[in-house]
């Protein structure tokens, strides 16, 4: 593909690939079947450079190819704080996209909007809670992609023979022992972002096998657990045994080998990691931010549940992040009107973190999103409390953080 | 004068003070490349100036956005003048070879091995060359 017979942007494409084999010492490539791209928001003019280059030689995606948020929300950013060039070159990357061939999904979660690869299918997937979630519980295989790598696996259908794409490099290291966790701990949802948390923490380069997640985890439960296990560390892969396809036992899941180190879980752990996720827990709360990764239709009708009949408490704002097809869907159920009613603000295609939605006034945002919560404090300069959704409903009705320990002071 | 032995992932020549984060640093949501702070509140060099530096860091990580933080901060120059590794680190290598194909522009990135990764400290002297040699310069001199 670097020789004549190709069009420029598919050589420079390649050209860019094969550097990265260089540098990682790897001289063979793999075919692989789907790419999501992360790099479609505006990250300043190098992504947009990059995007308009490829755009303007006429590349055009040879494989089904994914779009990760945007950096705006097409369907109302005129509301929120943001600059007018913002807009503009936030709407030329994601136009530069789609010129490109690739698919509108416009969502960190992809998983959740039909987007499943399977098991053993090789994909370049460069949104980090993403790749957890491909590589863990589908048992796909991508790493942690970086931008530029996606587009240029899009327009190729290449990628170097490496990392999490060799069956040797997924090899379980470190064992996560929950066996001494309370009864009823697994059913509290901010168990998984904290879980993940400390996951990414402790594993580091290491991948960690979990052993003692319920077998019923839903994706939702997961999506929480793998952004925060992204946001802690670099590890994309977590196998949880009796889950993860490829580990359904202890011994697959390290391949016949034993483990590196062996830590036992402890609620002592756990309280600390819960503490750390916040900045403050006792402050009046200016915006309830929820939908990181994207808020599910199931998770909709849970937040609709725990809002009906509350009312918000004056000036407090909530601001769900999700896909333009999940806020479709929610709006065509009767569950809607209870959301509307408590003054719900959903924001689609982006994420707060990308696109300012926070007044500049505010200081204070809970949330329920590990990620939210790591990556809140220098994005958006803000104080963060994390607690469930029941906790972000509450805070909203009070006005200040109120977070109930319940099964997390055994 | 002690001359440590790296491999250049990106190949380049430069000179500077040694920065040294003891925790691996992701450079989107953790550097503004406007302004070469460290802005991730939780990492050991938070409100530190990277640009102009010689930045050894463990690792790159969290979100999948630190190559365009690292090219952007490339073009505005406000990236550190190279960058160590312990190990080699893709992610960041990328971002320097994009800005070499985006703005003929580009940042050093070397990876050490463990035993010579140590041997960095804040505030040395150091010059990088093109054969991933790293040279400290006698402090005084």
């Amino acid at each position: 593909m670097l020789n004549g017979k190709f069009d420029a942007a598919t050589r420079i494409a390649m050209s860019i690939i094969v550097r990265v084999a260089e540098v990682c010492d790897v001289d063979q490539l793999i075919d692989v079947s789907r790419a999501h791209i992360g790099g479609c928001t505006y990250l300043g003019e190098a992504s947009l450079d990059f995007a308009e280059m490829f755009a303007r030689l006429g590349g055009k995606v040879t494989i089904p190819t994914t779009l990760n948020i945007g950096s705006l929300d097409q369907y109302g950013w005129q509301i929120f704080p943001i600059r007018q060039d913002f807009a503009e070159k936030g709407t030329r990357i994601m136009e530069a996209y789609l010129q490109m061939g690739c698919e509108l999904a416009w969502t960190c979660a992809p998983y959740q909007a039909g987007h499943r690869p399977a098991c053993g299918e090789h994909v370049v997937w460069a949104e980090s809670n993403a790749d957890v979630f491909a590589n863990s519980v589908f048992g796909a295989r991508t790493n942690r992609y970086g931008d530029y790598l996606d587009l240029c696996a899009g327009l190729t259908g290449r990628i170097p023979a490496m990392g999490l794409h060799l069956t040797e490099n997924r090899r379980g290291k470190i064992l996560f022992r929950l066996d001494s966790l309370p009864m009823g701990l697994m059913q509290e949802e901010s168990f998984y972002p904290v879980l993940g948390y400390l996951l990414g923490e402790r594993s580091a380069e290491k991948i960690p096998v979990v052993e003692g997640l319920p077998k019923d985890m839903t994706d939702d439960q997961w999506k929480a657990l793998g952004a925060a296990v992204a946001s802690s560390g670099p590890a994309a892969l977590v196998h949880a045994v009796g889950i993860t396809p490829e580990a359904r036992t202890l011994d697959e899941a390290f391949q016949g080998r034993v483990p590196e180190r062996v830590e036992k879980v402890d609620m002592a752990l756990l309280r600390e990691v819960r503490e750390k996720l916040s900045t403050c827990t006792d402050a009046p709360v200016d915006v309830v931010a929820l939908g990181c990764p994207h808020f599910s239709l199931q998770e909709f009708l849970q937040l609709a549940a725990l809002v009906k009949g509350k009312k918000r408490f004056p000036g407090v704002e909530i601001h769900i992040t999700t896909s333009r097809f999940m806020r479709d869907q929610i709006r065509s159920l009767p569950a809607w009107a209870a959301l509307e009613r408590f003054g719900v603000r959903v924001i689609v295609d982006t994420c707060i973190l990308h696109m300012r939605t926070v007044s500049p006034k505010a200081r204070v945002l809970m949330t329920n999103s590990g990620k939210y919560a790591h990556y809140a404090p220098g994005i958006l300069g803000l104080q963060v409390a994390f607690g469930n959704m029941a906790d972000c409903v509450e805070s909203a009705v009070r006005g200040c953080v109120h977070r109930e320990d319940g099964v997390w002071k055994c | 004068m002690e001359m440590l032995t790296g491999r250049p992932l990106v190949p380049g020549k430069a000179d500077g003070t040694v920065l040294v984060a003891r925790k691996p640093l992701s450079f989107w949501g953790g550097l503004n490349p406007h302004t070469g702070e460290v802005i991730d509140r939780r990492h050991d060099l938070s409100g530190q100036i990277v640009t102009g530096r010689v930045l050894v860091l463990p690792y790159s990580r969290g979100s999948s956005s630190t190559s365009s933080t690292l090219t952007e901060a490339i073009r505005a120059g406000t990236a550190p003048a190279a960058i160590i590794t312990c190990g080699s680190d893709p992610v960041l290598a990328l971002g320097s070879i994009v800005a070499l194909e985006l703005y003929q522009r580009t940042v050093p990135i070397i990876a050490l091995d463990e035993a010579h990764y140590h041997r960095l400290k804040t505030g040395d002297r150091v010059v990088v060359h093109l054969n991933g040699k790293i040279e400290k310069v006698p402090q005084g001199n």
